[in-house]
């Protein structure tokens, strides 16, 4: 064991270390400002309460949906080769990046009173459909997530080496017998992380969740929290609101991690997966059913949203190049420091669950996205405040809060390679006494490069459609294409707005898509 | 890692310029949409820096309870000089916090369907809310809250927790019906189509066509004939009247140079400030400037019956109105 005792070079022991200390002063430490500015407050209402259930329940709904709906979706992605198939896997990466009110408007576009899922059973004699409430809640935040797992959960297939595949095919599995023996255990160690994943980003859900719930029946616990800050001044409130959120969202992440098995597949020589099992007629046209309707349910907000953009694109104001530029920026920073701190985390992580622990780890490295933006937001004012300009400080602090909300998912990308890595190629390198920087190149980093391409995509993504933290913090001649999108809206520019949300999305686009084609540049996934 | 303040400092540098050493420096907290360049924050600040030797700095700090609030958290610490863009739901709680002194400047004649006698603060625009529809789609425009109960017109409102406009709807109801008013809500529960939590998804979904009435102002109609010389959006009237909102600003406690932020907020009420304000901030200005409102105003619709409670009534009726609001509507 003393030879395997530091595979990690410092370097990495060093990023996982900052990763803990911003995750717990940007969480934790945020939160412990808030209470200690707070006055005496008037505790826990009933309506409190009511948004605790309304957000647990429209968050297991949301992840639970998310993922038993990614499931046949990334099986039939991974078993097929079809032309458009990279198309589509790359339209997985979008609705994730949309900000969430242009999300809201391409959904309502499609499924709301006056959508064209209404205009087209009209004519069957039935009445718009209803869009708003849990059932609304619910849609959207599924059309954000299922692509998101369905992505995760494709990088899992993806690590199932090519060998297993054609042992099956020896041994005359059919694929009953191959999702049994391969898949199944596969998932079980891919799809509770994915799951607690969705369900902490669906907690946090502000403007999705109150704009298509339908009313204060569906509250969640963030306008809870916002409405503490801003519109009752009751911090105490607002720190035992988000206490409870920490708490909830840790139990389940715990849980999630519990449930999680290794999938121990042994090593492949990395050949392409060849599928003996999948032939048949009727497989084949259930794959593509699933795929078509995958590809519907994602597309067609998506079109409406370039629909509504598009004649907005001739009334962009001069200030949108700016506030690209700078919401690029930010983006690049965001994704470089969650990408360094997220390989150091994963990597202390790894560690921690090859001596059969790293349970506690993996979920505080996941708790960063249980934080209100509101809290971080008010927290770090209260600290900066009396030091500093907050202000002049407004991009680094965003690139940081951003970055933090981003390790979760670096964290879900990069862990099932690591554990790869160490259980497949880890003795070889022992015995080779390869360990830091040549150790990283040589035996980690082939495995790595593929889902971090994936991770900082996603990061960079993330960074770019996030008004959160900038918007408090941001003087009013920097603007970032959210910000700048909401200010036009506010102008009553709504026309010019969507046509900024454009800029945003296909930026946003871009940026995921370099990022990710550069982590696939030698797969086929 | 080492490129992130450069990167910041670049930014930053190049997008606000330094003010002049030798001016002083009047720091205006306000909201978001005022300060935009859309906005009247920066023609105003431009005309205001011609006369007064110093420099304009605008913050954005949220609107309404959020802008009590940032200023709360700043307490006797803020750099703030003047706060512009609390409304009278507001300035009862604003008043008491001691964050803000007396103006002491002698009001000149008001254009306000009310009379103004706060000794506090000075109002620089104001408008009725209203439910705005589009006549291109919608004929059977409801004339009250109870016919608009009884009809089958659909409409969004924000959350009053989180827009300012959602709680002025909630005063409206609240001031028109008194007692009666959770059983109002409880009309209006069918004809919700949601809750937004602020401005610009609810316009949005209106001008989307997903609603037929959008909760704004009787004066956002102007916009759209003005700036897009479309008519067809207008206010629909209601028999019991029309709640108002007073957008007010006051000079901090905090402020080291009261002089200055003294002059600005009688300079609010002269025509370089208050001509700006119905084509950008698409409002009433509190005193009407020179040169009269702009062509097109004269079209929109204006309430027999303004309504609006005392500052003092607001802050007294406003967790009720809340917990009612809230009762009615979750299911």
């Amino acid at each position: 064991m003393a030879a395997r005792a530091q595979p990690l070079g410092w370097g990495i022991r060093a990023g996982g270390g900052l990763a803990l200390a911003l995750v717990a002063a940007l969480t934790l430490g945020t939160l412990a400002a808030l209470a200690v500015r707070a006055e005496p407050g008037r505790g826990l209402g009933a309506g409190d309460w009511a948004a605790v259930r309304f957000t647990l329940v429209q968050a297991l709904l949301s992840a639970g949906l998310s993922v038993a709906l990614a499931v046949p979706a990334a099986r039939a992605l991974a078993r097929r080769r079809f032309a458009g198939r990279g198309v589509l896997v790359a339209l997985l990466g979008a609705p994730f990046l949309l900000p969430a009110i242009v999300a809201v408007f391409g959904l309502v576009a499609i499924w709301g009173r006056g959508g064209l899922v209404s205009a087209a059973v009209a004519p069957l004699g039935f009445g718009p459909v209803d869009l708003y409430g849990l059932r609304g809640v619910v849609l959207a935040h599924v059309f954000f997530n299922l692509p998101l797992v369905t992505r995760l959960l494709l990088l899992g297939w993806a690590a199932i080496p090519a060998e297993q595949f054609r042992l099956a095919a020896q041994l005359g599995f059919g694929p009953r017998e191959t999702f049994r023996h391969i898949e199944w255990p596969m998932l079980r160690a891919v799809v509770p992380g994915a799951f607690t994943l969705v369900f902490l980003l669906c907690m946090t859900s502000f403007a999705v969740a109150l704009t298509l719930g339908g009313g204060p029946g569906a509250t969640t616990i963030e306008l809870a929290i916002y409405q503490a800050i801003r519109f009752d001044f009751d911090l105490a409130r607002a720190a035992v609101l988000a206490l409870l959120q920490f708490g909830l969202c840790g139990v389940v992440a715990l849980l999630a991690a519990r449930i999680r098995t290794e999938a121990g597949f042994g090593g492949g020589l990395g050949a392409p997966v060849r599928r003996w099992d999948t032939a048949g007629p009727g497989l084949r046209r259930l794959d593509g059913a699933v795929l078509l309707a995958l590809g519907l349910f994602v597309g067609m907000p998506l079109a409406a949203v370039a629909v509504q953009g598009a004649p907005g694109l001739a009334e962009l104001p001069a200030s949108v190049w700016p506030a690209a530029g700078l919401s690029l920026v930010v983006a690049l920073v965001s994704a470089g420091l969650a990408l360094a701190l997220g390989l150091g985390l994963a990597a202390l992580i790894d560690a921690a669950r090859a001596r059969g622990r790293g349970g506690m780890l993996e979920g505080f490295g996941m708790i960063g996205l249980a934080a209100s933006p509101f809290v971080i937001g008010t927290g770090l004012f209260i600290v900066l405040h009396p030091l500093t300009d907050p202000f002049a400080l407004a991009v680094p602090v965003t690139a940081s809060v951003n970055a933090m909300m981003a390790l979760p998912f670096v964290l879900r990308s990069l862990l099932p390679a690591l554990a790869e890595a160490r259980t497949v190629d880890g003795r070889l390198a022992d015995s080779l006494g390869m360990a830091g920087a040549s150790r990283f190149r040589l035996v980690v980093w082939p495995r790595l490069r593929r889902p971090a391409g994936f991770a900082a995509g996603l990061a960079a993504a993330l960074s770019m459609g996030d008004l959160g933290v900038i918007a408090l913090f941001a003087p009013p001649e920097v603007a970032t294409l959210p910000l700048l999108m909401q200010r036009l809206m506010a102008a009553f520019r709504t026309e010019a707005a969507a046509g900024v949300a454009l800029v945003l999305v296909g930026l946003t686009f871009a940026l995921f898509w370099v990022f990710d084609r550069w982590g696939r540049a030698d797969a086929e996934v | 890692m080492r490129q992130l303040p450069l990167a910041a400092a670049l930014i930053l540098g190049a997008a606000t310029a330094l003010p002049a050493q030798d001016r002083p420096e009047l720091v205006i907290y306000t909201y978001e949409s005022f300060v935009s360049e859309w906005g009247p924050g920066p023609v105003i600040a431009a005309k205001f820096e011609e006369t007064c030797a110093c420099t304009v700095r605008f913050v954005g700090a949220g609107d309404g309870a959020a802008l009590l609030g940032r200023l709360r958290l700043e307490g006797a610490r803020t750099e703030a000089d003047i706060v512009l863009g609390l409304d009278t739901n507001l300035t009862a709680d604003a008043a008491a916090t001691g964050l803000f002194v007396p103006h002491g400047i002698e009001v000149p004649t008001l254009d306000l369907p009310v009379a103004w006698d706060d000794p506090v603060f000075l109002p620089y625009d104001w408008g009725y809310f209203a439910f705005v529809y589009d006549a291109s789609r919608l004929d059977n425009v409801p004339g009250s809250f109870e016919a608009l109960i009884a009809s089958d017109v659909s409409i969004v409102i924000h959350d009053p927790r989180s827009s300012t406009p959602g709680l002025g709807l909630l005063m409206w109801v609240k001031t028109a019906y008194g007692d009666r008013a959770p059983e109002i809500w409880e009309g209006l529960r069918e004809r919700i189509v949601t809750v937004t939590p602020g401005w610009s998804e609810a316009y949005g979904l209106f001008l989307n066509g997903e609603v037929d009435m959008a909760l704004a102002y009787t004066t956002s109609p102007a916009y759209h004939l003005i700036a897009e010389e479309d008519d067809a959006k207008r206010a629909a009237m209601f028999d019991e009247g029309h709640y108002m909102q007073i957008e007010v600003a006051g000079m901090t406690a905090a402020s080291g140079q009261p002089e200055l932020a003294r002059s600005f907020l009688a300079f609010m009420l002269t025509d370089g400030f208050q001509s700006v304000i119905p084509t950008t901030n698409w409002m009433y200005p509190a005193r009407v400037p020179a040169e009269g409102l702009p062509a097109g105003f004269e079209t929109l619709a204006v309430p027999e019956t303004p309504l609006l409670l005392s500052p003092e009534e607001a802050r007294d009726a406003r967790d009720a109105a809340l917990d009612e609001w809230l009762r009615a509507l979750s299911r």
